[in-house]
Parts: C-alpha cells; sequence; structure tokens
C-alpha cells in the first residue's frame, strides 16, 4: 500500500533527525592551553570558517557546549580543571584532543605534564600535528560528525555501551604514587 | 656610588666576603651566616632598592663544586642602574637561609619559588607555602636527583569514563 506524499515532506527515523541535528550544531569549548590555541582560532576565524560546518559558536562556559577541543598541553594541576569542565558539560558530548601534547604529552615528557588527556576523560577524536593545521581539525570535526550520525540515538543510549564503559588503558599499569612522603 | 665602591667596602666590613667580575659584571659571595648582614648593606646603605630576583642551583655531582646549593640573588639600584650578583651556598640537610622579605617585599613569592623547587628553608619568612606546584605534591621537582618524568604524580588522578557521569 502505497502512500502518496506531499513534496515538502520527508521520511526519517528519529534517531537520525537527531543525530543530524546535533552534529551540524556543534558548540565547541575551546580549553586551549598553548600554541594550537593559535589554531584554534585560525579555524574559526574567517579564512577557515568552521562556520561552515556549523561548530563556529565557540563558548566560554561548558554549560553551553557540547564540544570540547583540548588544544594543547594540559599539566597536572590543570586536570583537576579540565575533569571538572568536562563534567559540567551537558550531554550528549564530545571530545577532541587537538595536537599532540593533549593527545600523548608531546615532547613534554616531564612530571608535571599528563601523558594524553585520554587518560582521564573519554576521548572521540584524535587530532595529530604540532599543532595541526585548521585543515586538519576541521577534517577531525567532520569525522566527529559522521561519528554522531552514525552512531547517535534520541535516547543517548550509544553512551552506554560496553566498548564506551572499558577503563581507559592509564592507571593500573601506570606508575602510582604509593607511599607519599610525609608532607613537609 | 660605583659598585666597585660597594663591594670594597663591605669585603673591609664583613669577614668572609669574596667578589670576581666578568667584563662589566659584578659578583659578590658572601657566606650564609653573614648574607643577611650584607643584603641588609646593600640595600640600606648602598642604595640597592630593587630585588631583580632569587633564585637557586643544584651543584649535585657538579665538576669541582664544594656546596649542594647556591642562592643567587640578583640585585638593583634604580638610581644609577647598577647591578651586583650576590651568592651563598648552602649544604643537605636542611638547607636553610634567612629570608630577606624584610628588606624587600618582592621577596616574598620569589623564596616561595625556591622553596616549592629546590627545598630550601627560608628562616623567618611568614607565609613559606607551595607557590607553583599542587599543596599536595611530596617532592621538590628542580632537584638534581629528583627523576625527569616524576614518580608518579601526573598519575594520580581519578578516570573519568561516560558510565560515571
Amino acid at each position: 500500500m502505497a502512500i502518496e506524499l506531499p513534496e515538502n515532506v520527508v521520511i526519517s527515523k528519529l534517531d537520525e533527525l537527531a543525530s543530524w541535528g546535533r552534529k551540524n550544531s556543534l558548540w565547541p569549548m575551546p580549553f586551549a592551553t598553548a600554541c594550537c590555541g593559535i589554531e584554534l582560532m585560525a579555524t574559526g576565524a574567517s579564512r577557515h570558517d568552521l562556520a561552515r560546518f556549523g561548530a563556529e559558536v565557540f563558548r566560554f562556559t561548558p554549560r553551553q557546549c557540547d564540544l570540547m577541543i583540548v588544544a594543547g598541553r594540559v599539566v597536572m594541576k590543570m586536570l583537576p580543571v579540565l575533569q571538572r569542565i568536562w563534567q559540567q558539560m551537558h550531554e550528549p558530548k564530545w571530545c577532541i584532543s587537538m595536537g599532540a601534547c593533549a593527545s600523548t604529552g608531546g615532547v613534554f615528557d616531564t612530571y608535571s605534564v599528563v601523558q594524553g588527556i585520554d587518560r582521564f576523560i573519554p576521548v572521540d577524536m584524535y587530532v595529530p600535528g604540532c599543532p595541526p593545521r585548521p585543515e586538519q581539525l576541521i577534517q577531525a570535526i567532520i569525522d566527529l560528525q559522521d561519528k554522531i550520525q552514525a552512531e547517535g540515538t534520541v535516547s543517548g543510549r550509544e553512551f552506554n555501551t560496553s566498548r564506551r564503559q572499558e577503563p581507559k588503558r592509564a592507571l593500573l599499569e601506570l606508575p602510582v604514587l604509593q607511599n607519599t612522603p610525609p608532607r613537609v | 656610588m660605583p659598585v666597585t665602591t660597594a663591594i670594597e667596602s663591605i669585603i673591609r666590613r664583613v669577614d668572609g666576603v669574596t667578589t670576581d667580575a666578568y667584563k662589566a659584571q659584578h659578583r659578590m659571595t658572601a657566606p650564609v651566616d653573614s648574607i643577611h648582614e650584607v643584603l641588609a648593606m646593600l640595600h640600606g646603605d648602598y642604595g640597592f632598592d630593587l630585588l631583580v630576583d632569587v633564585t637557586c642551583v643544584d651543584y649535585l655531582n657538579y665538576r669541582d663544586a664544594d656546596h649542594r646549593f647556591g642562592l643567587v640573588y640578583v640585585l638593583s639600584n634604580t638610581d644609577n642602574n647598577a647591578r651586583l650578583i650576590v651568592r651563598t651556598y648552602v649544604d643537605d640537610p636542611e638547607p636553610t637561609v634567612p629570608s630577606v622579605t624584610d628588606l624587600w617585599k618582592g621577596a616574598d613569592w620569589m623564596e616561595r619559588e625556591v622553596w616549592d623547587m629546590f627545598g630550601v628553608r627560608f628562616a623567618d619568612h611568614a607565609d613559606l607555602r607551595r607557590i607553583l606546584l599542587p599543596d599536595e605534591f611530596a617532592a621538590h621537582p628542580l632537584r638534581k636527583d629528583y627523576p625527569l618524568q616524576g614518580r608518579g604524580e601526573r598519575h594520580n588522578f581519578p578516570v573519568l569514563t561516560r558510565d560515571h557521569e
């Protein structure tokens, strides 16, 4: 039995419609701590024009954002701030780790620099480069849009799969400060 | 008053003070017992009213070094732009030097930074807390015997996953 539709009616799945809406209106939270932040600003500015992909509205409060872009190295003292901001963002939310430092610590393998933010917060997309070109960041955002479209649901159950809940590599296999000497 | 006059005068007045110069840079070394006296003279009598920097050098395993830590005070006279570097040496255990916050108020944070990074105590400092590192940090990382990659401090955080939120 065929139903005749008017020309201005489109049939879609509600999940896909929600994902389509989400992926085309990403609001980035710029967590820019280093030179990657300059490339992030260039990406948002007129030459590279992130507005073409619906992600140009940078907001400096996590409560209005759904995409955290960590651009630059994160030091040990900054990590609680990063985690707090991540927790303040509303679901559904995504995270891009931009550049070598945010992804792996980069050249800063020292006592104070966190060796990759994915050890402590979930990351959806990694951008290599030191710093990455704006084109690379835009590519990451496009890839993230595909990911959002592919797995998004209205209820957000894609955030609750067993694969998502696997603990990040991180603490168990790394040396942890066991016997802290008494504070002087 | 040229800086050389101040140096010569202090050498006459205080025992154990030595001096050397490289081009126009004048340096003075005082024993730790008289470092506060020397700095007070330079501040009060010779017009060194600006303490540019207080920093420290760890001479562990350094060639020909006699002491563990070298404290460096960089002074400036804002009237005639004279510069003078004053040094003193301290050793383990419990390296301690007198605080100069009574002479220059600006020494406060610089001495806290030296304490934070090198673990050199400043006697009579009113508020000797860590300034850069987190309060619970248990080491002094610019010491030469501290490993570059730390002792696991940077891994000591809770891991956030999506199901915990």
